[in-house]
């Protein structure tokens, strides 16, 4: 595969006002490939700025993209190659010195955003005078602190000046940190980043007459002055933010307060400068290199799963659901709306129908409140679900999947019962999630149309799905079953059948040897407050109560069962919880969480044993070592990549620990308990 | 039902480019630059609303691919239309544009409408004439045409047999003067005020497509004289006396008459009468002298009333052929052409129609005692279309016209 190389391609147009410079960024791709900033880019761009000096009676500056892109920001597959300080801090300057020139120009630029503009991508824009943007621009962002690094080519530093610092904070702090949340068009252009909002149809010809505007006189443009009064209790606020999402363990957010910060205090060539040593600190940094591996997993691996067997699938046209419980009722809503297919939904008794029907009903009636779905749509999509007692609807289903009780015999039986009526390629599919699909079909007639589709709960959410193949298995089934994760918007990876599958495997580890820890006189809270430290979204006593401790229970057993008490032992205090009927170890919400005395009075602890919060995160992390170790020499999955996209989009690990391989890794862990590393090319 | 006057409002085209990879609309969509036409006429009448247009009528040869779909529906929705715009497209080859305002002119006369938004687009680079065209064989073996039919080139050679008087030099010299009056024309700044620059993609980057790609204003009889004569050896038509192949829209916005008098709306001309007529394909060049004759008839006017003429250039020789048939002056008629023709503009087949028209608005401006203008054109498939259109930008300058005796259209 040739490089793509980035271009700036200077154009000239005799307009009304006099002669103005026309700059296109473009990678001669389409907007697959978006266009990215290299060295190769910005010499490029520096050679377009000398070709327009020479040029005389210049009265303007247009800078734009190719079709439906603007520019997408530094080409981070450098990322992985810099280990210095110095070469980080050289990127950084290399940038500033390049775009300044901008910046320098004697007479009006405007940068025209016709499309996605990310990092240096906006970065690029803040050193025109004046920003258009397309009403048909969808991303528009800052993601640098979701990838470990900071806007260091002048974003830091100049979007504060432009938009103060309650919206700084917002593009450069609050809206990477959700999900790496993108902005619109009009959001750019109502808050200020923008000076113009145009109509996609003529938004170039619309932007060059705004230019020509500018330049005649006839075009102002007003901006509200810049409030930084209330700097201080919006820093801490955001920094406020920052800790409940990384918890400390993530660097970059931080460090771009600070610069955020510094930019209504310092210069800009001081800001810029800032910018540059944090650039140097950054891009060598564990979490940066983590973050880019994950991203990378996210944007490609995920998107083309590992292991999907090169024929046909089936086609679905009715889908069939056995169970009306919670999770049922998600899958039959999350069908339904993918789908656009009939979907049945059978149960043992009218009211657990009627009540699954009353979600669905409910649910989309929250989508229509929401203006995420129209009512005329949302009433179609209610008279494709049918909820029955009775299998003979199951007759011309393409796919069933199954949500009831977590237990053996009940899915063997309602498998049985299906069997009975549907066509011998219909696919059997089961939402287990730590049961044997071998085992679950082993009864059947046609067992090769059995396999494990796990979802993550809240279904609608959490973008993973474990696919699972039976012994019996065949390859049509796992790949219609991979073709039906892909309508359902979800990544699948797959994963052998073994006990707890993959993710489950991982969080249970992690919780036996957390409540083993205050078997042995642990706090709570101090294990919680330990493992959070790391980064992760969601402590694991937290998780506990969120999954429910008799789910926890009886994933606990089934693991204890097949690996034996050494590396899975049966927890007795979660037992006497289950059994008490505890939902959880905390009652209220944070900050006033606090410890249910009731889990207090029954926990019966065998130790007093004093922790450190590092000793806690170093059992937890050995011994998840050598579980992910034997988790690879089963084959429970075939790359550690897929162990880390998983976590990450299953169990939604941050990116800066690069899902759990890449954090063991470079933090120690695989070479002082395994001598090697997971990472392989 | 009652015929009502219509009046054009205004008009606008693109640049014509050159078809082709090195036109400069050779990465741009054809249903764009309708777009773009669209745009531009809301925005230079902003009497006119966005809202208040209730048909576009769009007139293309190819209806395919980015012309395909029913272009005047598409071209409304993606140009911010309301969506109560009705949407129409029509096919008579070159006369394709015309026919869009034609038509819609109609439908407004009628009642149906009071204002629509109507013109013609032709992406030749994208659309080569009738390359995906699946003729009919008995066309050929039923010997309904020959086969020169076809090719617009040949039924040029045609011409030129037919009318042996019509000599290679008289062809060339007046594609050489079409191609100085157009150049007069630019330089005083004529054409650029037809044309609204619209910003286009290239792959070295985005440029500004304002002004003609076909024009050759440094044609010499000299140049002329050997150029290849691709359509027979020995043959008379050349490159140099004919039109190109060309992309490009234009498009004008028509109104009732007494909707523009109720919105305020000074018109710049009204249509008086339009007609169509069938001559033998291999000889289609000749499809302007009986539509014209045609339409004087149904006018009630004769060629001494028309104080402007476009024609349109397809070829010098079908050019000559009409000016001969009506008496006009040769080798140059001064009210014909007067700021150059096709031959040096280009002919992005639909969109000439309404470039015809649009000529003949700014020719009007500049001669307010000018009463009647002709536009006619030649159609591959043996026909021609004329309208006649009245000035109405007089200054309340008396013109020295006679009233047409008859109403424009019958009812």
């Amino acid at each position: 595969m040739a490089k793509i190389v980035t271009q700036f391609y200077p154009r000239f147009y005799e307009a009304r006002v006099g002669k103005i410079a026309l700059v296109t960024m473009d990678n001669g791709e389409d907007y697959k490939k978006p266009t990215t900033f290299d060295e190769e880019a910005l010499n490029s761009l520096n050679k377009a700025l000398d070709v327009i000096q020479k040029q005389p009676d210049v009265k303007g500056l247009l800078l734009t993209g190719k079709h439906y892109i603007f520019a997408a920001g530094a080409d981070l597959t450098q990322v992985p190659f810099i280990n210095t300080f110095e070469q980080g801090k050289a990127i950084g300057q290399f940038g500033h010195a390049t775009f300044k020139r901008i910046m320098d120009l004697p007479y009006p630029t405007v940068a025209a955003i016709n499309g996605a503009a990310l990092g240096g991508g906006l970065e690029i824009s803040l050193y025109c005078d004046y920003r258009t943007v397309s009403k048909g621009v969808t991303a528009i962002a800052f993601p640098e602190c979701f990838l470990g690094i900071i806007p260091g080519w002048g974003g830091c530093t100049l979007a504060p000046r432009l938009l103060g610092p309650e919206k700084a904070l917002e593009l450069i702090i609050f809206n990477p940190l959700s999900q790496n949340r993108m902005i619109k068009g009009i959001q750019a252009y109502e808050m200020g980043l923008a000076d113009r909002l145009f109509d996609t149809a003529e938004f170039l010809d619309d932007s060059i007459r705004f230019l020509e505007g500018i330049i005649d006189g006839s075009e102002k443009v007003e901006r509200p002055p810049i409030d930084s009064s209330n700097l201080k209790p919006m820093l801490q606020q955001a920094r406020g933010f920052v800790d409940s999402k990384v918890h400390g363990a993530a660097v970059a957010p931080y460090r771009a307060l600070e610069l955020i910060e510094g930019a209504f205090t310092w210069d800009i060539d001081q800001g810029f400068t800032e910018e540059d040593k944090a650039l140097g600190d950054l891009i060598k940094s564990r979490q940066c290199k983590a973050s880019i591996y994950s991203f990378d997993l996210v944007q490609r691996r995920a998107k083309r799963p590992a292991g999907v067997p090169k024929v046909e699938p089936l086609k679905v046209s009715k889908i069939g659901i056995i169970g009306a419980g919670l999770m049922a009722s998600q899958l039959a809503l999350l069908f339904l709306r993918r789908y656009e297919m009939p979907v049945v939904m059978k149960d043992i008794k009218q009211e657990f129908v009627d009540k699954g029907l009353e979600y669905i009903q409910a649910e989309l009636a929250r989508l229509v409140e929401k203006g995420r779905l129209p009512e005329a749509k949302a009433r179609y999509l209610f008279a494709l679900v049918k909820g029955t007692l009775d299998w003979a609807d199951f007759t011309d289903c393409d796919f069933v999947i199954e949500a009831v009780f977590e237990q053996m015999e009940i899915k063997q039986q309602v498998f049985a019962e299906a069997e009975a009526v549907v066509a011998s390629n219909c696919i059997l599919a089961t939402n287990t999630s730590s049961l044997s699909i071998s085992e679950m079909s082993s009864k059947l007639r046609h067992p090769e149309r059995v396999v494990g589709l796990h979802f993550f709960n809240p279904v609608a959410i959490l973008p993973l799905v474990e696919i699972i193949p039976g012994g019996k298995t065949n390859d049509v089934t796992l790949a219609s079953t991979f073709a039906v994760a892909k309508q359902l918007r979800k990544t699948g990876i797959l994963v052998k059948d073994s006990a707890g599958f993959l993710v489950n495997r991982i969080l249970t580890k992690m919780l036996v040897d957390c409540l083993d820890m205050v078997d042995e006189g642990a706090d709570f809270q101090l294990v919680d407050e330990a493992l959070l430290s790391l980064g992760l979204p969601m402590a694991p006593f937290e998780l506990l109560g969120f999954v429910g401790p008799a789910v926890a229970a009886h994933v606990q057993e089934i693991l204890n069962r097949a690996f034996g008490p050494q590396r899975f032992p049966v927890n007795d205090n979660l037992k006497r919880m289950v059994e008490a009927q505890i939902p959880g170890i905390y009652l209220g919400e944070p900050p006033n969480r606090k410890l249910d005395s009731k889990v207090k009075n029954l926990w019966q602890q065998r130790g007093e044993k004093d922790f450190r919060k590092e000793e806690i995160v170093e059992r937890v992390l050995t011994n998840l070592t050598r579980e992910v170790d034997l988790i690879m020499q089963e084959g429970v999955v075939a790359d550690t990549r897929d162990v880390d996209l998983a976590m990450i989009m299953g169990a939604g690990w941050p990116f800066f620990m690069g899902g759990i391989t890449m954090y063991l890794d470079m933090a120690g862990y695989t070479p002082k308990v395994l001598q090697k590393v997971f990472f392989t090319f | 039902m009652k015929a009502r006057e219509v009046v054009l409002v205004d008009g606008i085209r693109t640049a014509f480019g050159r078809a082709g990879e090195k036109g400069f609309f050779w990465h741009t969509r054809a249903d764009d630059m309708v777009v773009k036409i669209i745009r531009e006429l809301l925005r230079r009448n902003p009497q006119v609303t966005a809202d208040m247009v209730e048909e576009n009528f769009w007139g293309a040869t190819t209806q395919e691919k980015d012309q395909g779909l029913t272009l005047g529906r598409t071209s409304a929705i993606l140009a911010g239309l309301s969506e109560k715009c009705a949407g129409a497209s029509v096919d008579r080859m070159c006369a394709s544009g015309m026919t869009a305002v034609n038509s819609a002119a109609s439908e407004i006369a009628l009642g149906a409408f009071d204002i629509a938004i109507a013109g013609g687009v032709e992406h030749m680079g994208h659309h080569p004439m009738a390359a995906t065209a699946d003729p009919n064989p008995r066309f050929l073996v039923d010997r309904l045409v020959s086969e020169d039919a076809l090719v617009m080139g040949k039924t040029a050679e045609n011409l030129h047999d037919m009318f042996p008087e019509i000599t290679k030099e008289m062809a060339d010299e007046y594609a050489m003067r079409s191609q100085q009056k157009m150049a007069k024309a630019y330089e005083d700044g004529k054409i650029a005020k037809m044309i609204v620059p619209m910003t286009v993609y290239t792959p070295e980057g985005w440029v500004v497509a304002d002004h003609d790609q076909q024009p050759r204003p440094d044609t010499t009889m000299e140049g002329l004289k050997d150029l290849k004569t691709p359509f027979r050896a020995m043959g008379k038509v050349t490159a140099g006396n004919a039109s190109g192949l060309n992309d490009g829209a234009c498009g004008v916005l028509l109104v009732a008459a007494d909707k523009a008098k109720e919105l305020g709306i000074q018109p710049k001309m009204r249509m008086v009468a339009y007609t169509y007529a069938g001559v033998r394909p291999e000889v289609m060049g000749l499809g302007p002298i009986p539509a014209t004759h045609k339409v004087f008839k149904i006018a009630g006017l004769s060629m001494a009333d028309v104080d402007l003429i476009e024609i349109n250039e397809a070829f010098a020789v079908q050019c000559i052929a009409f000016m001969k048939e009506f008496d006009l002056k040769l080798p140059d008629e001064p009210r014909l052409n007067p700021w150059g023709g096709a031959i040096a503009i280009g002919h992005p087949l639909a969109s000439s129609g309404p470039r015809l028209m649009v000529h003949l608005m700014h020719e009007f401006a500049e001669n307010p005692t000018a009463k009647y203008g002709l536009a006619t054109m030649c159609v591959g498939l043996g026909q021609g279309g004329s309208v006649i259109w009245e000035n109405l930008q007089t200054d309340g300058k008396e013109t020295t016209k006679k009233k047409p005796a008859t109403k424009g259209k019958k009812k």
